[in-house]
């Protein structure tokens, strides 16, 4: 879908023009010098679950900050980071970027932003839980192993930055991955499959309510 | 916060759900946007120019006067918008700086009139993007060079009470202060142009009587050339005499350069008085008389161009010096080139290479008089070649006094911009203690906001909306946003010094130095340390708890005091703390508390002596439901 609707406009004379350039000069170049038209409003709207209005919004804010019409990982580590003064957020971010970037072409457009979005504050229960696995799970083999919860633990400290009460020790995020992995991982594989995750976060009544928490957000 | 990039609020907080099956702990609650509008346009009239946007837009910046409710004052009811009287060109940068975050400097406007309305609309400067910064700075140096300059020139008007010395040096300094001085400086103007031309006159043969040959009209006329020089030389020694009486630092005076022509033009004639009956040392007096030539210099503190003149001289010195030592290097190769050359020929007129060295300098500033002339045939090759790179080298000195003229002049400008450098330097402190300020809004506003909890139970909803108003729906979202990563990792936001506190008491009471990281915190207004914020979540399993040692906001200054007894405490039970919401209480008990009974007493840790600013002590709570706070106010 993405891909029918992204409608690429290379700026061919300014690729001419550089001759003959290394492929990451291209590159950059072209990722510069393209711009996206997102799909009309209607289709969006059937795509997600918003309406025209908050659409609107939505697309005013995104554009603004983006003028052209996609975002690449540098600016969506700069984006986030601004909401995260004390600590580090790239790396969050970054996995962030991954969950977002559904096509895995570098870039979110603002299809893939709204749609992300339209699950994470319009979703039922079961898709935001669907898409937090999808966030932990780095590799995308449907099973979240030590190491990757690991990977997104340390980045969630990290945005903590180094300022806290009490302080982050080495070993914290370590001991917070085991704590959740006791929660979580019922058959004592090493690893959390979906179903265990989903089963897990259904029964445990702080994350049910935590995740009604962003309902009204636009 | 970057509130240019509040838009991507929304997403951010979708984007906590990532955390939520992560954390251990109940989230707080979201803040709800208690009049919610939908977001409209409004209409700003600006002296007719019509400007609309959304109000959201200008809620990004809720500290200048569009942003906040200072607006409100411009409301006009009948036509339903928002009317100013300001200039409409400079307004429309200003409300560009609110939809792209930059703040421009247009550069058809005068300088004031942009600051003017700058600081109506309440936007500070220092905020212009780099891309008109150099511009703006450069025309506020401008401006005020020239206020300075008109300054300068009301500077002469006379002061009262002057001294008759003082008096006398302004006139000696600025003949057009009194018309004595400008008598003055004719007088002695005139004098010097005397004494010049007498001197040049003395030398031109006068007449001849018949019987001798001609004589100077110094020798023919002695007497009155002498009693013209008397008079000029006294004319100047009383000048003189006058100008080091009234000068405010005689021995700067002394030293001066004006002075010490001075001295050098009258001085010949007293050693000649001295020296006259003296037939060997006659001689030596005669060589003397050739310093009378500098009266001439005398000139300078008639002309400003010779001033300037010498001034470049000066300050050319290092290149001058520099172009005649490549040319002496340049003589003495061709001088030795040239002797040898000449070397075999037959009544060559280059007997030495000192001999040469003649030849080589007339050649080479193309001189030529023709006195000195190459025979052999080596020679004449050699000695065209001289003629040749002379032109070259020659050629080298006037863009070198060029060039040196513009450096002068670069380096006022370069003085000038690394004072402007040093604003740089202030400009970027501010700009980091304006973000560094945001991120201390959190902390801060955590305890504000723990504190609306509270009063939730107690309420009153004045008093709420009384706390809240200063925060807008964003800045409460945002700050929803970090106490739900704070609730996900189970640590808590402090401020640099709280961190400084633990570190040291992880270390085991070691003694480090004072640490520069203070000297970073210039920019931290003294919020208050959230780590005293021990709403207990649940027991830390390993850690210990050790006291945590807070700065007390004090009325906004810095608290670098190495004090370190704690004086007045305050143990404030919650009831009673409707009186004392005035000030600055810290947090009160959880919402889920029974009662406001008075906790524990209070612990002071002896702490080292380079690491102590002010001091709070506070004990952790000991249980959960018993959260009282204990403040303790260090003066």
């Amino acid at each position: 879908m993405d891909s029918q609707a992204k409608r690429v406009e290379t700026i061919s004379a300014r690729l001419d023009a550089a001759g003959s350039s290394t492929d990451s000069v291209e590159d950059e170049l072209e990722l510069s010098a393209v711009r996206h038209r997102p799909e009309g409003l209607e289709q969006l709207e059937a795509l997600t679950r918003f309406n025209r209005k908050e659409l609107q919004i939505l697309y005013r804010g995104f554009k603004n900050e983006c003028p052209s019409g996609v975002v690449n990982e540098d600016t969506f580590k700069d984006i986030y980071s601004q909401f995260f003064p004390q600590g580090d957020a790239s790396k969050y971010a970054h996995f962030l970027f991954n969950a977002f970037d559904t096509n895995k072409d570098g870039s979110v457009s603002f299809e893939d932003f709204v749609m992300g979005l339209s699950i994470l504050l319009r979703g039922s229960v079961q898709e935001k839980l669907n898409w937090a696995f999808n966030l932990y799970d780095i590799n995308k083999d449907g099973y979240i192993t030590k190491e990757e919860m690991l990977d997104i633990m340390k980045a969630i400290y990290d945005m903590m930055g180094k300022c806290t009460y009490p302080l982050v020790k080495d070993d914290t995020p370590r001991q917070h991955v085991e704590l959740f992995f006791q929660k979580m991982d019922k058959n004592k594989d090493g690893v959390v499959t979906i179903d265990e995750f989903i089963d897990c976060c259904q029964n445990d009544e702080n994350i049910m309510r935590s995740m009604q928490l962003f309902e009204n957000v636009i | 916060m970057a509130t240019g990039v509040a838009a991507w609020l929304p997403f951010a907080r979708a984007a906590a759900i990532g955390w939520m099956p992560v954390a251990n702990l109940p989230m707080p609650i979201a803040p709800t946007e208690k009049n919610k509008r939908a977001d409209e346009l409004i209409i700003l009239n600006v002296s007719g120019r019509r400007f609309e946007t959304w109000r959201n837009t200008l809620d990004r910046y809720p500290d200048t006067l569009l942003g906040s409710s200072e607006k409100e004052f411009f409301y006009n009811e009948d036509t339903k918008e928002y009317f100013f009287d300001r200039d409409p060109d400079v307004f429309r940068a200003v409300l560009n700086f609110y939809r792209t975050g930059k703040l421009h400097y247009p550069r058809s406007e005068c300088i004031l009139a942009y600051d003017e309305e700058l600081s109506f609309f309440g936007i500070i400067p220092e905020i212009i993007g780099d891309c008109c910064y150099e511009e703006y700075k450069d025309r506020r140096r401008e401006n005020q060079e020239r206020l300075m300059d008109d300054d300068e020139d009301k500077k002469d008007a006379k002061l009262p009470n002057m001294t008759f010395r003082e008096t006398m040096w302004r006139a000696f300094e600025n003949p057009h202060t009194s018309t004595m001085a400008l008598v003055f400086y004719y007088v002695t103007g005139f004098f010097i142009a005397i004494s010049v031309l007498t001197n040049v006159v003395e030398t031109v043969p006068c007449g001849t009587t018949p019987n001798t040959k001609e004589v100077p009209c110094g020798e023919r006329y002695t007497v009155a050339f002498f009693c013209m020089d008397t008079a000029c030389v006294l004319i100047f020694t009383v000048e003189y005499l006058m100008r080091l009486f009234a000068a405010p630092s005689r021995y700067r005076f002394m030293r001066s350069v004006m002075s010490i022509i001075d001295v050098v033009a009258i001085l010949p004639y007293y050693i000649g008085l001295v020296m006259t009956n003296n037939e060997d040392v006659s001689g030596a007096f005669v060589t003397l008389r050739v310093f009378r030539v500098f009266r001439i210099f005398k000139f300078s503190r008639h002309s400003q161009g010779l001033r300037i003149l010498g001034y470049t001289l000066k300050s050319c010195a290092s290149e001058l010096g520099f172009l005649l030592f490549s040319l002496t290097m340049a003589i003495i190769i061709f001088a030795t080139v040239m002797f040898y050359a000449e070397k075999g020929s037959t009544s060559s007129k280059f007997t030495s290479i000192p001999a040469s060295f003649w030849y080589t300098i007339v050649t080479m500033t193309t001189l030529g008089y023709g006195d000195m002339v190459p025979k052999t045939i080596a020679g004449k090759i050699f000695g065209s070649i001289c003629s040749l790179s002379g032109v070259l080298v020659i050629a080298l000195p006037v863009p070198v006094i060029v060039s040196n003229f513009s450096r002068i002049y670069h380096q006022n400008q370069r003085a000038d911009k690394r004072r402007a450098q040093k604003m740089q330097k202030a400009r970027l402190a501010r700009i980091r203690i304006s973000k560094t300020g945001n991120s201390n809004a959190f902390l801060h506003s955590k305890r504000n906001g723990l504190f609306s909890d509270a009063l939730e139970l107690t309420s009153s909803t004045e008093e709420e909306q009384q706390l809240s108003k200063n925060q807008s729906l964003l800045e409460s979202q945002h700050h929803h946003l970090l106490h739900c990563l704070e609730k996900t990792t189970n640590h808590k936001f402090a401020d640099e010094q709280c961190y400084e506190q633990s570190y040291l008491e992880g270390a085991l009471h070691s003694y480090p130095s004072r640490s520069p990281s203070f000297s970073s915190q210039e920019g931290m207004t003294g919020t208050c340390c959230t780590c005293c914020s021990k709403r207990n979540h649940g027991p830390f399993p390993n850690s210990s708890m050790p006291t945590c040692l807070l700065t007390n906001p004090p009325s906004h200054t810095h608290p670098h005091h190495n004090l370190q007894e704690l004086s007045t405490i305050h143990i404030q039970p919650l009831n009673t703390s409707r009186s004392s919401l005035n000030m600055l209480v810290d947090e009160p008990a959880r919402p889920n508390c029974q009662s406001g009974t008075i906790t524990t007493a209070i612990i002071s840790s002896p702490m080292p002596p380079a690491t102590t600013p002010e001091v709070d002590a506070h004990l952790p709570p000991t249980g959960f439901a018993l959260q009282n706070v204990v403040k303790v106010s260090a003066m």
